[in-house]
């Protein structure tokens, strides 16, 4: 329990790994506080599983430091192991075997008699409503069943940190919910979690520090104020009836929002960002009504408006000037390495 | 998964927070389980998995007695007079060149299951390391003992009458076994270290077909030209092909038992370590 006195459940200064020739991760620096959930945010590519797996002990950091509770993750990855749980990207139980018998399996591996795994894995099965399938081999199971068998796998021992490597990509919106309420009572238990997502809106849900990770380094750290301060707490998506009135458009929303406007393809569509800078993510709401009210006093008509919170992309935008999608040829290098990585994208 | 899809989206049960919390307040763990009962856990995980596709011991029975019908009425008649004269000969030996086949399956299984992310979840567990790969030759080591048995009785109706009885079949059967644990680890190896099934197929197959031919199981090596004779004599399979014949005739070729159990402990030694190496850097 030497870690939990200094309050970080992971640290980690400089770390990198290199896949020939790509720094898959490049200098990350993160300071994860015990009993949160510490969101990591990038696009696929932007060295999060990389990141998570090194962590996890399965991959050799090639420079730099992390500590797991106090524990070096390469001298004392024994230490680190026994406090920590993964689940990975793609289900990280036994396909062929049935819900219990996978949990049985990894019961008895972490030290349980027989009697005690299956008691344990029962009790879990029904925690997760997955009682009924329980028979059931798990390549039958649904998306949303295979991510609850794999995070009661993960917590058969009540893990110090667990680690959620995209726990919801893939995942209809009614599963997501259960996940995240999942996550939410795992962290109500004193477990810290690192999460990595692609979603912003999960991260805001779940976590109170976020990462943000592009191309194997952290370009934005912070809580969520903080994060949303500087990129904005969402955008405003319009649509004119008439595409000769958005120069005027432009104008006017330039004024009333005091922030960037951008010109979409679409010839009558526009976007802009609210509540950054100054308003640190309040507000938003209002600053749009009162654009919209400025929009019509000048006589443009609207078809179209909507409010939501930024996307990646715009997050991204905001933070490197870049999208998102220039990093795809990155992307598929790093995969190659990664094996994994690349049949998981395939599927998704 | 398409048919099960739809009515799971109305069956699944909710979370319960509750009792989720009432689980995650027990913090205690178990001390870590011993080296044996981590392999042991792992051949049962082998086990599990025959069970739920039986499909999968095609290779250890089907092909074996193929094996024994075919080479006993193929050479039977010219090289010893009469399928059943030479079925004494030739079953120990057959046992062994086709066990020592099938274990070139596992390389296959180790390639494809270690793309598994299962295997991520293993490797992050605190346990002794090596427990995953002797799991799965414990799991073949069954597989072995099932060809061995099927073999046996095949050639028992066939007429081959071992004069060791019990014992010294059951000697030669555990003899077998424990070369082929041994030996699988070449294929471990390999199927960590190539890309694809097909590669470890292939490769598999351009060490397997030699080592088992080039052997004294189908002829006394006396015939061969010298060359040969200086491979065949002192290759491990034609050691362990004596050892087994002669376990199973009734006598005890100590040195024959040496060689097969010396070549055992050197795969061991050898491939262990290149194998655990190739699984820690996966």
């Amino acid at each position: 329990m030497s870690g939990q006195t200094s309050g970080l459940a992971i640290e980690t200064a400089g770390l990198v790994k290199t896949f020939g020739e790509t720094r898959a991760v490049d200098g990350v620096d993160l300071s994860v506080p015990t009993g949160t959930v510490y969101g990591v945010l990038g696009p696929n590519g932007a060295g999060k599983t990389t990141t998570v797996k090194m962590l996890a002990t399965l991959l050799r950091p090639d420079g730099g430091e992390a500590h797991v509770f106090g524990h070096d993750v390469v001298r004392e990855a024994d230490e680190v192991r026994s406090r920590v749980s993964l689940t990975g990207q793609y289900a990280s139980v036994d396909e062929d075997l049935t819900g219990t018998e996978n949990l049985v399996l990894l019961g008895r591996l972490l030290g349980h008699d027989k009697k005690a795994a299956r008691r344990r894995g029962e009790l879990l099965l029904e925690a997760f409503g997955l009682t009924e399938a329980a028979g059931k081999q798990v390549k039958h199971y649904s998306g949303g069943m295979r991510r609850r068998i794999d995070i009661a796998a993960s917590i058969l021992n009540t893990p110090d940190l667990l680690f959620l490597d995209e726990p919801t990509t893939g995942l209809d919106p009614r599963s997501r919910n259960q996940v995240w309420d999942i996550v939410r009572a795992v962290v109500a238990q004193g477990t810290t979690v690192l999460l990595t997502t692609q979603y912003l809106d999960e991260a805001d849900q779940l976590a109170s520090r976020i990462a943000v990770i592009d191309r194997g380094k952290v370009i934005a750290e912070g809580t969520k104020g903080e994060l949303k301060a500087s990129v904005g707490a969402g955008s405003v998506h319009l649509r004119l009836r008439d595409a000769a009135q958005r120069p005027q458009a432009e104008e006017v929303l330039r004024l009333a929002l005091d922030a960037d406007v951008q010109r979409e393809p679409d010839p009558v569509a526009l976007t802009a960002r609210v509540g950054g800078g100054a308003a640190n993510g309040q507000g938003a709401a209002e600053q749009a009504a009162r654009a919209l009210a400025e929009l019509a006093r000048g006589g443009i008509v609207v078809d179209n408006f909507s409010l939501g919170q930024p996307s990646l992309d715009e997050v991204f935008l905001a933070l490197t000037g870049h999208d998102t999608r220039t990093q795809a040829p990155q992307d598929t290098q790093g995969d190659d390495t990664e094996r994994h990585g690349t049949k998981d994208e395939a599927a998704a | 998964m398409s048919t099960t899809t739809p009515t799971e989206s109305k069956e699944l049960a909710p979370v319960s927070a509750e009792s989720l919390a009432a689980l995650l307040i027990a913090k205690e763990r178990p001390p870590r389980p011993s080296a044996l009962s981590a392999s042991l856990t792992f051949g049962w995980r082998a086990i599990l998995k025959i069970k739920h596709v039986p499909e999968q011991l095609f290779d250890v029975t089907a092909f074996p007695i193929m094996m024994v019908l075919m080479y006993t009425y193929l050479f039977g008649g010219a090289l010893a007079g009469s399928p059943s004269e030479y079925i004494q000969f030739l079953l120990p030996g057959i046992l062994v060149m086709s066990v020592v086949m099938i274990t070139m399956y596992t390389g296959v299984s180790v390639n494809t299951d270690i793309e598994k992310g299962v295997f991520d979840r293993f490797r992050s567990l605190p346990i002794w390391r090596p427990s995953t790969m002797v799991g799965y030759l414990l799991g073949d080591a069954l597989r072995y003992t099932i060809a061995s048995v099927v073999m046996l009785t095949v050639g028992l109706i066939l007429g081959y009458r071992p004069d060791g009885g019990i014992v010294g079949v059951l000697a030669g059967i555990a003899l077998l076994v424990v070369f082929s644990f041994a030996f699988s680890w070449i294929w471990t190896m390999f199927g960590l270290m190539l890309r694809t099934e097909k590669s470890v197929m292939g490769v598999s197959m351009m060490v397997i077909f030699p080592l088992t031919f080039l052997s004294n199981v189908f002829v006394d090596p006396k015939t061969m030209p010298g060359w040969l004779q200086a491979f065949v004599n002192n290759s491990p399979i034609t050691h362990l092909a004596s050892a087994v014949r002669e376990l199973m005739a009734g006598d005890w070729p100590t040195a024959e038992i040496a060689w097969s159990l010396g070549w055992s402990a050197l795969f061991v030694l050898v491939f262990g370590p290149i194998t655990m190496r190739l699984y820690n850097r996966k």
